[in-house]
């Protein structure tokens, strides 16, 4: 990818000619990735089901660095499992390595359920895992303590974390969730207005999710959220050791998500996609509100509107004080940011949420960097952002090379992305605001707060006081009111 | 309600030992259990973790993004020079090119990598899909060397090809060949190669300083701080102290062999260790005006030491520790350091130790000590849990197990920021356990605040 970083996108167009020519015979090398591999976000949205233990079928080295990787990020336990591959099942198959790694996690963790993900090894040598699994459900049939087995692909030459999450969200509900006749006599006599609501959050932090609790509660609803590891990875400290943490949706409401009031999902990169949770659910009958995050201003109360429109509910109290706290801070604060010039980067959702904040407060975008190969990533922002200016560089597939060199020519005055960008931003002088993930070099980072009005007013301030700081910083006089 | 407690899985409980205690030696060396939750990682991590801090080499990564983006500047290795080595280069396959093969992609990727950052050599490291797709990458990196003019070299690191150590011997293998490309004209008769110390921290700076002093040159490091071209002439020195022994004593044998170069095993962790490094490499050249020089440099650096050490250890006298670490030279040391700090090791385990190892660290602990090979988190809680420890030494997989029991952790990773090595390292590594262990937090966390409260 390095060496096309300066290939600016016109606005509408279907196909970036950078991006055609990658997909030309022998594309570039990558310098330093603004993405992960698909299984580490599987395993995070797998972290968010309660009692249960992620398991890569592929070589130790990757569960061992994706926990490292998540570890830095969160400060929690990060268990992973994984099939350990040798050289004899890369030739012959893995399954008894599958097998007897399932006995061995159960044994040990006693788990609710075991999310089993693939990783490049196992998806290349073409393991059959809905047969693999089969058959170890089958030898271990009788014994008591069986565990749930989800299964999701997970190639690591397909996609990025963000994929990997979303993946692992849809496999857990296609296995899980139930019709609404079939959800057991329980919800069979309930009707659907009393249940939950179904949220798939998207990939957020902990505080994020406990927020869009508070804000369905405002809302007097419910919520089941897939996944929510807003305890298992960021809990209290311990009297004993927890071999799987506390916390996380539970398979019983996942089940009895068929029979949801509703399912909001969250991520535009989703909503042009045929399969996943959401449309599992609406396919159950379930009514789908398909949504971007709900950062900044208008994602917020356009998830507000369709909580209302869910629940009957018109904005509640707290919610509309939120509001009105964030747009009075958003007038006080408008001369710091307005014209200030911004480079984006990310997950295509995150991305798209954090531009139309940016745009909401009057700060000029000049780069939208993803890292996903979506063709329709510049359609899909500036259908979210119609204000974007014409000439931001809006652009898939960009490592940190490629997004240096752009910046270099535009010369941002600050960086809004996850803690990897902070050499890029150290190098160009810029300050890097940081939110999304990982955070690996600030105390915290799992528990910022993006969502919602306080997710936005949070990131408004930490916003203009990293531009008023480097104002303080930059002058000779240093005055103490600004 | 308690939960039950842990239990071995019944493939692991040879692979713990209690020290004092007779019994059939540890089994060890072996690949790692499926579903154990083992800490170690794969081959490639091990190949990686050694080439890393060569820092005027490109080091690609060839296979899907994982691999590359999980590496990127993730050492505390550092170059006084050029800081190319703290790039994560990927191929990035993707799914066309798992079809159709990526030696194409490699090809392209370092050509143009190379021209980009005029490196003075390239190492390229295999990953699992590469050993299954059959890329022949050692006649790509062939064909590139010869239109380039550098070494580029091939480190066979497929993931799944064994553990670690397997990783370890394919990035020796690599150095290999570098090695006796190099003039090796003005080399001092008196001179020494460090193996296996990666200057984390800057703690090969530290070390060389002692041997400067004595009048012993360094003429390479492997890896800290290294230099092809530094690699290339290193045949030229009359000895190679080995400090990580689990990593490089493939390399000093084939140096022994190939080159007659004879190696000692050294740790520079700890007052002991260090101070044995420094005297038995003097008394190697034989030179009473050496070992009088080696002798001036302990003096002087334990006496400045030892009453700065002195308050630090009034305060950590009897507090018994956890130790979890790559190679077992570091667990020795580790050991005795802290009984240098007054402290007790309760616990000791590593990823790759070997029988030896294992019989030795069974002799040097206390009786009672737990001696464990390849753990996994819930053997470690385990462990910490009945043996009550105060501090846990380990990496950055191994602190939430400890953090979350409300047990102090120190940091002896290569990820650390601070140098534990030589004898400021010693001073600097007594005051992180005193700072992991005489926190007032430990006075509130849940596990300790109830002791206390029956207590009083």
């Amino acid at each position: 990818m390095s060496g096309c970083g300066g290939c600016a996108k016109g606005s509408g167009a279907p196909v970036d000619p950078a991006e055609a020519a990658e997909d030309g015979e022998f594309p570039g090398p990558t310098t330093n990735a603004c993405k992960l591999c698909t299984p580490l976000g599987a395993c995070l949205a797998f972290k968010g089901v309660e009692g249960t233990v992620p398991f890569l079928h592929g070589s130790q080295g990757c569960a061992t660095y994706i926990r490292r990787y998540l570890i830095s990020h969160f400060r929690e336990p990060m268990d992973i499992a994984a099939s350990n591959f040798a050289e004899h099942s890369a030739i012959f198959g893995g399954r008894e390595v599958l097998h007897t790694g399932l006995a061995n996690v159960e044994r040990q963790y006693q788990p609710a359920l075991v999310g089993v993900a693939t990783t490049c090894l196992s998806e290349t040598i073409g393991e059959n895992m809905p047969q693999l699994l089969l058959e170890y459900r089958e030898k271990r049939a009788g014994a008591p303590g069986g565990s749930e087995l989800v299964h999701v692909s997970t190639p690591s030459f397909r996609g990025t974390h963000a994929d990997g999450f979303h993946a692992a969200v849809r496999a857990l509900v296609e296995t899980l969730a139930l019709p609404a006749e079939a959800g057991g006599e329980k919800t069979g006599r309930r009707s659907r207005a009393a249940q939950p609501v179904a949220l798939f959050p998207g990939f957020v932090s902990t505080a994020d999710l406990r927020h869009l609790r508070e804000i369905a509660a405002a809302f007097g609803t419910r919520l089941t959220l897939v996944p929510d590891y807003s305890d298992t990875m960021d809990g209290a400290s311990w009297s004993d050791y927890e071999r799987i943490p506390a916390g996380g949706t539970s398979i019983e409401e996942i089940r009895e998500m068929g029979s949801a009031r509703a399912a909001i999902e969250c991520g535009r990169a989703l909503t042009g996609q045929a399969r996943t949770a959401g449309t599992h659910l609406a396919k159950l009958g379930v009514p789908l509100h398909r949504l971007g995050l709900p950062i900044g201003l208008r994602e917020t109360d356009a998830l507000c509107a369709a909580l209302t429109a869910v629940t009957g509910c018109v904005l509640p109290p707290a919610m509309e004080a939120a509001r009105g706290r964030l747009l009075d801070a958003m007038v006080d604060g408008h001369k710091y940011v307005f014209g200030q010039r911004a480079v984006v980067f990310g997950d295509e959702d995150m991305v798209i949420g954090l531009t139309s904040f940016l745009c909401e407060i009057g700060v000029q975008p000049v780069i939208c960097a993803t890292v996903a190969r979506n063709r329709n990533f510049d359609a899909m922002l500036r259908a979210a952002v119609p204000e974007l200016p014409a000439d931001t560089l809006v652009r898939g597939r960009m490592d940190f090379a490629d997004i240096e060199a752009a910046a270099g020519e535009r010369k941002p005055e600050f960086m809004l992305g996850h803690s990897k960008g902070y050499a890029m931003a150290r190098r160009l002088g810029v300050p890097l605001v940081r939110c999304g993930f990982p955070i690996h070099d600030r105390m915290g980072g799992h528990r910022l707060l993006h969502v919602g009005y306080a997710g936005a007013l949070s990131l408004y301030d930490s916003l203009v006081n990293t531009l008023l700081a480097r104002k303080q910083e930059g002058s000779s006089i240093g005055y103490s009111y600004l | 309600m308690n939960p039950p407690a842990i239990e071995i899985l019944p493939g692991r409980s040879t692979a713990i030992a209690v020290a004092g205690t007779a019994g059939l030696p540890m089994e060890c060396n072996k690949h790692s259990l499926a579903g154990s939750v083992t800490q170690r990682a794969c081959v490639f991590c091990g190949s990686r973790v050694v080439l890393y801090p060569i820092a005027d080499a490109l080091h690609i990564v060839h296979g899907p993004i994982g691999c590359a983006a999980y590496t990127w500047d993730i050492r505390g290795a550092q170059s006084s020079g050029p800081q190319l080595h703290r790039n994560s280069f990927s191929t990035d396959l993707q799914e066309l090119d798992i079809i159709y093969g990526g030696e194409k992609k490699l090809e392209r990727a370092l050509t143009v990598l190379i021209a980009k950052h005029q490196p003075k050599a390239a190492f390229v490291y295999s990953t699992c899909i590469v050993g299954v797709i059959g890329d022949d990458v050692g006649a790509v990196c062939k064909t590139v060397s010869a239109g380039t003019g550098i070494p580029v070299l091939s480190v066979a690191s497929e993931g799944f090809k064994g553990t670690k150590k397997d990783g370890y011997r394919a990035a020796c293998e690599a150095v290999c060949t570098l090695i006796g490309t190099g003039d090796t004209a003005g080399i001092s008769p008196v001179s020494i190669n460090l193996l296996g110390d990666f200057n984390i921290a800057g703690e090969t700076w530290i070390i060389r300083e002692y041997f400067k002093r004595i009048g012993i040159e360094v003429v390479a490091t492997i890896t800290g701080d290294g230099r092809v071209d530094d690699i290339r002439r290193c045949h030229g020195a009359k000895l190679n102290l080995v400090q990580c022994a689990g990593s490089m004593t493939h390399l000093a044998k084939k140096m022994r062999d190939d080159y007659g170069i004879p190696f000692q095993k050294v740790s520079f962790f700890g007052i002991e260790d260090m101070s044995a490094a420094l005297y038995e490499t003097a008394k190697y050249f034989g030179d009473p005006v050496l070992m009088e020089k080696a002798r001036e440099v302990v003096g002087d650096e334990v006496g400045r030491l030892y009453p700065q050490i002195r308050g630090y250890k009034e305060k950590l006298i009897g507090k018994k520790a956890a130790i979890y670490v790559g190679g077992a030279f570091k667990a020795f040391s580790l050991v005795r350091a802290l009984r240098t700090l007054g402290m007790t090791t309760a616990l000791v385990g590593t990823q790759t130790g070997d029988k030896d190892d294992y019989a030795e660290l069974r002799e040097m602990c206390d009786p009672g000590t737990v001696i464990v090979d390849d753990s996994n988190p819930l053997e470690l809680a385990k462990f910490c849990l009945e043996k009550d420890v105060d501090l846990f030494i380990g990496g950055v997989k191994e602190r939430p197990i400890a953090y979350k029991l409300g047990i102090g952790f120190c940091d002896h990773n290569h990820e650390r920021k601070e140098a534990l090595a030589g004898y400021i390292g010693m001073l600097n590594f007594a005051r992180e356990v005193h700072a992991s262990c005489c926190s007032p937090v430990w006075n509130y966390v849940p596990r300790r605040a109830a002791r206390k409260g029956a207590a009083s």
